[in-house]
């Protein structure tokens, strides 16, 4: 019995050590709207590197903060605003200086055809139309609120979705009719949604800067990726996804 | 009982295992801002989410007993064709993640859903309503109550129910004034067990009901959300959640603690 305790306990021990030299992985950590891109980015990636590869944990930018501020363990944070960026900063948890790797736009989110018949923001407020939003602590949600002051609307929503994702997807299941979500977003979903433009004078342009986290595991990693991400490459592939030049 | 002293790695594994659960609770204790614990309890969001998590696990409650003892009475006593079937498929919520109810409750009762679709054509929307938070605790808790009344039922004593019945009492009024005041303590348990999990419904409820201060956000919702913007105040919320989950346990230890 006392061998099979002890058998256990080396084989747990050896899981912890990676066993000989296979590829490594970079763990980033990445807004829910850098999704599709940034899994495109990935493959892309692994493809140059053949002895590290990305795995993605992407959430709203203000989730994943926390969980690195409770000691989560990651090599890359890319958020999709500054000032959570800054608040990694300065709890000491970056390693650099963050760089910024893309802008992204705001645009109108509806069903397919637009039911709705819904043209400019002010039309988010008409009655019988259910207006969802990304929460005011998540960056879309936050650049959602800017643009509505700047036109000048302020439609209730009826939902506050933890992250963008949640917020087409709501809408692609035709429980709501309308949100404000990042132009790459709509581009994303395809056919299953469309999207309405916003004129640039209401318009936010969101910032994503992305950099190494402190402690990170994979130091080789977390470099070559923020540098494969800024690269003409890794750009091409973004603008692919929709999102404005750095 | 006898009085045993437990072998070295049997006492080392066990001591293990009940640091796991204290652990956290001391955590989560120690940690708490108790300064602040009043002021973040009294914050507008806190109150309302609070007020809607009572009201919400409350009406999910009373619908899981109106419509949960009549479903476990006929578990009980009526042998049906295909019982254990429908048995197992109302009391899968249990053990079915409640993301999962959430998207099946949408899919059925959303604006494009099942029954939704002729609810939206009467001008009834679900998602993104109180109403919503009750359909998805109900969903997730009543299960529970269920599974409790009819274990009630299976080990009363039915001579009562006969006596009754040779006496010349009807079908319903030996259900009112025999049955129910004989299970009345399961079904209080039942019912206590069913509050508690509404009470900290999350995953159905986000999914179907959606997140909004004052109408779908409940206690649960807030302490996650809370975490991201005021730490300490999603510890105070968190505490009283605690508190509220040791009174019920309390409260039940007769039933599932026995002598401890």
């Amino acid at each position: 019995m006392k061998k099979l305790v002890l058998a256990v306990f080396i084989v747990a021990a050896c899981g912890t050590q990676p066993l000989g030299a296979g590829p490594t992985p970079v763990k980033v950590f990445a807004a829910a709207s850098l999704t599709d891109a940034f899994k495109a980015l990935g493959i892309d990636y692994g493809s140059r590197h053949p002895s590290t590869y990305p795995t993605f944990n992407f959430a709203g930018t203000p989730t994943l903060l926390t969980q690195l501020e409770q000691g989560a363990q990651a090599d890359v944070f890319a958020s999709a605003d500054t000032a959570n960026m800054d608040k990694l900063q300065s709890d000491g948890l970056s390693n650099g200086q963050p760089k910024v790797f893309a802008h992204n736009l705001l645009e109108i989110v509806v069903a397919p055809g637009n039911p709705k018949g819904i043209a400019s923001l002010a039309d988010l407020a008409k009655p019988g139309v259910i207006y969802i939003s990304a929460g005011p602590t998540v960056p879309a949600g936050k650049y959602a609120l800017q643009a509505l002051a700047k036109a000048g609307v302020n439609p209730k929503p009826r939902s506050l979705e933890t992250d963008v994702k949640s917020v087409i997807s709501k809408i692609e299941l035709g429980e709501a009719d309308a949100g404000i979500v990042y132009a790459t977003d709509v581009t994303a979903a395809g056919t299953k949604v469309q999207g309405v433009v916003i004129p640039d004078t209401d318009n936010v342009v969101a910032t994503y800067p992305l950099v190494e986290v402190k402690g990170a595991r994979n130091p080789y990693g977390a470099a070559s990726f923020v540098g494969f991400v800024l690269s003409s490459e890794g750009q091409a592939t973004l603008a692919k996804y929709g999102f404005q030049h750095a | 009982m006898r009085r045993e002293r437990a072998p070295l790695w049997i006492g080392v594994l066990a001591a293990i295992g009940a640091a796991f659960f204290i652990l956290p609770l001391i955590g989560l204790v120690v940690r708490t801002p108790w300064g602040d614990a009043l002021q973040s309890l009294t914050s507008a969001d806190t109150l309302d989410a609070l007020r809607l998590s009572l009201v919400a696990s409350l009406s999910a409650t009373a619908f899981a007993l109106v419509l949960g003892v009549p479903l476990a009475w006929v578990y009980a006593r009526v042998d049906f064709p295909g019982r254990s079937v429908v048995r197992a498929l109302t009391t899968l919520p249990m053990v079915l993640p409640p993301v999962v109810g959430g998207i099946a409750l949408l899919l059925a009762f959303g604006r494009r859903g099942l029954v939704g679709s002729m609810l939206a054509s009467f001008g009834v929307s679900l998602p993104f309503t109180t109403a919503g938070v009750v359909m998805a605790e109900t969903f997730v808790a009543m299960p529970f109550l269920v599974l409790t009344v009819e274990a009630g039922l299976r080990s009363m004593d039915r001579r009562y129910e006969d006596a009754a019945r040779t006496l010349g009492a009807g079908r319903w009024t030996v259900f009112t004034r025999v049955t129910l005041p004989l299970i009345a303590p399961s079904v209080a348990a039942g019912a206590v067990l069913c509050w508690a999990r509404a009470l900290g419904e999350f995953g159905a409820t986000i999914t179907f009901a959606g997140n909004f201060p004052g109408v779908t956000q409940t206690m649960p919702l807030a302490v996650y959300l809370l975490l991201e913007t005021n730490p300490q105040g999603s510890f105070v919320l968190s505490l009283i959640l605690l508190l509220v989950s040791l009174v019920v346990l309390v409260g039940l230890r007769h039933r599932w603690l026995g002598s401890a």
